[in-house]
């Protein structure tokens, strides 16, 4: 039975809060203008409307979430991404994997954002809602799905299947609704991506934040007030959207199989620049409010984050990046309308800056070379250098597409080895970077000129030399290039570390929030010097199988074939492939898959043996287990060293029917350095092509070979009852033990042999792993021979890539160290805000 | 001359070079003749080719050859123009390869015959672009 009445309420609400957004823009419009006496009806009519919009917002939150959450099938979007399989932490995942869900999150974000606010703010309510609303406004409109003739506006995630799609049967039986869904993207399955999305769209959405206190400080002529309550959550919405970006490259690392945490693919890109720019930003903020300079630099560059978040989003959702990026959103028609958006707040910002721009107040005084402006213009300076390094090639196929849509031909494409071509610019400008934040904390806090930057460099810089002297010869940095890293970021967290020790000593743990932010950028950069400049793939290809062409030798062949139970040399380690395993709820660890019997119905099997672990029996034979997510099968690969076991990794991966094989890495964790492996192809062995019957009659006691395996045929023995076959007086039931060898494993085999009046029964074993199937076909009581017919396929198999990673604890450490310092600047700038308001000297 | 215009200056330097080393590394999109071409002059530089897997008549994808050791394989290509390419990668058999209905090979010639992908990129039928809903179990 459809249910209509849910995606109903959606929608309605949808068209509510479209509705209500222009009219809280509209309300808080003449609240900001308004006479004073009109001012608290205009205050109080706006609120309410926002109110009502906040209340639509989560209204749309909620209908969707029931829609997944009850398995509603009929709608499009529950089907197309969630499945009956998926326990309630991924379906949040499911929330917001399609676009009009991600849209919604953003809806919500902003709905969170502008509540604080208004509770926070009293004199910027009205300007700064104005321009929330708008953005509101445009953003609500994606999830509108109206459609007026060749119009489309937005796109609904309340359509119902049938409207979705034009299939058959939905002719036959306008009621039908699908029986589960098409499921997750299962790259999505992972904890990191239910909590990354939601991170990174709350970093998006806190953009608006300071752009809408700008342009309603423009507006209102306080072109220099909007500093106070902007700088904040500037500082907020760089923190929460580099947290974003680092819990996506964290992401990639633990579920992605391309062997980094960042690839400068074009989607990192779009995050990542207009993070650089409103980092950039923040400086010359913090600046202005010491020194009433750099304030229409300020001005541009949080327009600049604040236009270049919505031109992520074109870019990352308009499908135009289709052939650069492996993960970017493909058209759902809303590329127009994207746009629009981004125009449109570009126009508003340039109008409003350019309208006002002889007004704001400049120091006309030249920039002392030893004076802290200078050092952190040029800071500033640099990071909009990276971001455009960043963002000039990212953007090719849009130029491509400007080339085109004016008549010409254009075909050039990005540059190959992305990583090298970014990294090649990035890594120099971190260097710079690095540098001006050491020196710049000096003249931060102190009065500087020639010689007393001397003086207060010198120990510094000398205790940093030796500092990376040590890390050299330790950690083998012989290329020039790391070294002046090692230097540089060395450099930095020493400098940075003394005016942290400094600022504690005399107790003001509010201002180290700078200090502490360095240290972790000069960490961040070891680390990802060391964990991408030194990574080793140590899973090369020894199997002696020599190509006949010579190129061919030129190529590396970074991965290894492991058969099951087959000890193989990878480096320093003997690796042991040995079969698959699923996750069990309620079991602690992973249970091989040979107990398991499939059985029809999703997230279940029969237990075909007791499963033990360590003394504690979980389930019995023949009890049901609950699995979790059946699709996923783990690997289980033991790593030896001279013999001795060391570790078991369990690579995990999937098949999956619309995606093919998804492989998902495990890591050993060693304090300076990760051995990350993945799976990269698989034996399936779901509907094996069995080779030709190959008979062999034996007799108890004989060894003989069954595909390249020591078999031995111990005897057969008489049954009193067989599992799943009921046995009559007079029937016959006579089990063969065979003992397979398989390297170090020792299998039973035991296939059953029925006699019934005249009839013959047989029970074959098959076994996946050793890639075979036996049947006892005959017993030749007079010459005391059995015959068994076998048949085989293919032993199981991985092929495994294994790379090792040195000191990528120092990355995710410095990032922790720099994001507690965003905090530590956050609570120091709005304390001084909250006070200020309080005193009422500013608003 | 102030300051402030040797750091303009400075900044637009850095700019032009950042614009001329992209355009310089940039690769561009060619056909497998015009690839052949380059590997002929001497030009090693790898470059894009946009396309389709060979299908037989009745649209299976032909020509998927994996080496024994199961690390690297051989398959065919059809680029826009038509041209049909046997081209080799040292990867295994990327997930879902035979469903791709577009194919992007970076890479280049290494002989006459044969075309060295470095990377694949795969356009699919993915989640986000739900159109067909036979195969889903009902």
């Amino acid at each position: 039975m459809i249910n209509t009445l849910i995606g109903n309420i959606g929608h309605f609400a949808v068209i509510l809060a479209f509705v209500t957004s222009l009219i809280t823009a509209y309300g808080y419009y003449q609240y900001t203008n308004a006479p004073e006496l009109e001012k608290a009806n205009w205050g109080r009519f706006s609120r309410i409307f926002f109110y009502i919009h906040s209340v639509a917002s989560f209204a749309i939150v909620f209908a969707l979430f029931e829609i997944i959450y009850n398995h509603r099938f009929e709608y499009f979007y529950a089907y197309s991404h969630s499945s009956m399989a998926l326990p309630v932490h991924y379906m949040v995942s499911s929330f917001w994997e399609g676009q009009e869900g991600s849209f919604i999150l953003w809806i919500f974000w902003n709905v969170i954002l502008g509540l604080v606010l208004i509770r926070t703010n009293k004199k910027w309510e009205g300007p700064v809602m104005v321009v929330f609303m708008m953005v509101q406004a445009f953003l609500v409109s994606m999830i509108l799905g109206v459609v007026i003739g060749d119009l489309k506006i937005g796109s609904s995630p309340f359509i119902l299947l049938r409207d979705a799609l034009n299939a058959p049967i939905f002719q036959l039986n306008p009621e039908f609704v699908p029986e589960d869904g098409t499921g997750l993207n299962p790259l999505l399955q992972n904890i990191w991506m239910v909590i990354h999305p939601p991170t990174l769209f709350l970093g998006y959405a806190s953009t608006l934040v300071p752009f809408a206190f700008l342009i309603g400080g423009l507006a209102t002529r306080k072109y220099t007030e909007w500093v106070r309550p902007a700088l904040p959550w500037a500082q907020f919405s760089a923190m929460i959207l580099g947290m974003g970006i680092i819990m996506g490259a964290y992401w990639a690392y633990v579920t992605l199989n391309f062997g980094g945490y960042w690839n400068w693919d074009p989607v990192e890109n779009a995050v990542y620049v207009p993070w650089l720019i409103l980092v950039a930003g923040i400086h010359t903020m913090i600046t202005f409010k010491k020194s009433s300079t750099a304030l229409k630099s300020s001005i541009v560059l949080i327009i600049t984050s604040f236009i270049l978040v919505l031109y992520a989003t074109f870019l990352v959702r308009s499908g135009v990046l289709g052939d650069s990026s492996v993960h970017s959103f493909t058209d759902l028609g809303l590329s127009g309308q994207l746009l629009i958006y981004m125009l449109f707040f570009l126009a508003v910002a340039i109008y409003f800056a350019a309208k006002h721009w002889k007004h704001i107040p400049t120091s006309e005084k030249e920039a002392d070379v030893y004076s802290r402006e200078f050092w952190i213009f040029i800071g500033a300076t640099t990071l909009a250098l990276m971001a455009f390094q960043v963002i000039l090639p990212t953007s090719i196929p849009v130029w491509n597409a400007i080339i085109e849509s004016f008549g010409g031909i254009s075909n050039i494409a990005p540059p190959v080895d992305q990583v090298g071509f970014y990294t090649k610019f990035q890594l120099w400008f971190a260097v710079a970077v690095a540098l001006l934040t050491a020196v710049g904390q000096y003249f931060w806090w102190n009065k500087m000129d020639a010689k007393a930057l001397r003086e207060a460099l010198v120990v510094p810089y000398i205790i940093s030399v030796i500092i990376s002297a040590v890390i050299i010869v330790a950690g083998k940095v012989f290329d020039i290039t790391y070294i002046i890293v090692v230097l540089a970021s060395v450099f930095t967290i020493v400098a940075n570390a003394t005016i942290l020790t400094r600022l504690l000593k005399k107790s003001t743990f509010k201002l180290a929030g700078g200090s502490l932010a360095h240290i972790g950028l000069g960490l961040i950069l070891i680390g990802t010097m060391f964990s991408s400049g030194y990574s080793e793939v140590i899973s090369q290809n020894m199997s002696g199988l020599v190509y006949s062409n010579s190129w061919e030798d030129e190529l590396n062949k970074e991965h290894v074939l492991l058969w099951i139970n087959k000890p193989t040399q990878i480096k320093e380690y003997t690796a042991v492939y040995r079969g698959r395993q699923k996750k069990v709820s309620g079991v602690p660890e992973l249970v091989p898959v040979k107990y398991l019997q499939e059985t029809d119905r999703t997230n279940e099997a029969i237990a075909k043996a007791d499963i033990v672990i360590r003394g504690k029996t979980y389930f019995e034979k023949g009890d049901v287990v609950p699995i979790v997510l059946e699709e996923n099968d783990y690997f289980r690969i033991d790593y030896y060293k001279e013999d001795e076991f060391q570790f078991s990794l369990n690579p995990m991966s999937q098949f999956n029917t619309s995606m093919g094989l998804i492989s998902s890495p495990d890591s050993r964790r060693f304090v300076n350095r990760d051995l990350y492996t993945f799976v990269s192809a698989i034996n399936d062995f779901e509907d094996p092509e069995w080779r030709d019957d190959e008979t062999y009659e034996v007799a108890p006691g004989d060894t003989f070979f069954i595909a390249d395996f020591v078999t031995n045929f111990e005897g057969g023995e008489v049954l009193t009852e067989v599992d799943g076959v009921p046995l009559f007086d007079g029937d016959v039931a006579v089990k063969a033990k065979l003992t397979v060898q398989d390297y170090d494993v020792e299998k039973k085999i035991e296939p059953i042999f029925i006699i019934r009046g005249a009839q013959i029964g047989r029970i074959p074993v098959i076994d996946s792993e050793l890639g075979v199937k036996v049947e006892l076909t005959n017993i030749i009581p007079e010459e005391n021979k059995f015959v068994f017919t076998v048949n085989r396929y293919q032993k199981d198999y991985v092929v495994l890539k294994a790379i090792i990673k040195p000191q990528i604890n120092i990355l995710w450490v410095g990032t922790i160290i720099m994001l507690i310092g965003f905090c530590v600047a956050i609570y120091r700038r709005y304390v001084e805000f909250k006070s200020m308001r309080d005193k009422g000297l500013e608003y | 001359m102030k300051k402030g215009h040797l750091l303009g200056l400075g900044v637009i330097a850095i700019a032009i070079i950042i614009i001329i080393s992209m355009i310089g590394d940039a690769s561009t999109y060619e056909s497998f003749a015009t690839a052949k071409n380059m590997m002929m002059k001497g030009d090693e530089k790898p470059i894009h080719v946009v396309g389709e897997l060979k299908k037989g008549e009745n649209g299976t994808v032909e020509g998927i050859e994996v080496n024994p050791n199961k690390t690297s394989f051989y398959f065919k290509m059809v680029d826009n123009d038509g041209t049909e390419q046997k081209v080799f990668y040292n990867e295994p058999v990327p997930p879902d390869f035979a469903r791709a209905e577009q194919v992007v090979v970076i890479g280049s010639y290494k002989n006459e015959e044969l075309f060295v992908a470095d990377k694949i990129l795969m356009k699919c039928p993915s989640k986000y672009q739900e159109t067909d809903i036979a195969q889903a179990g009902m």
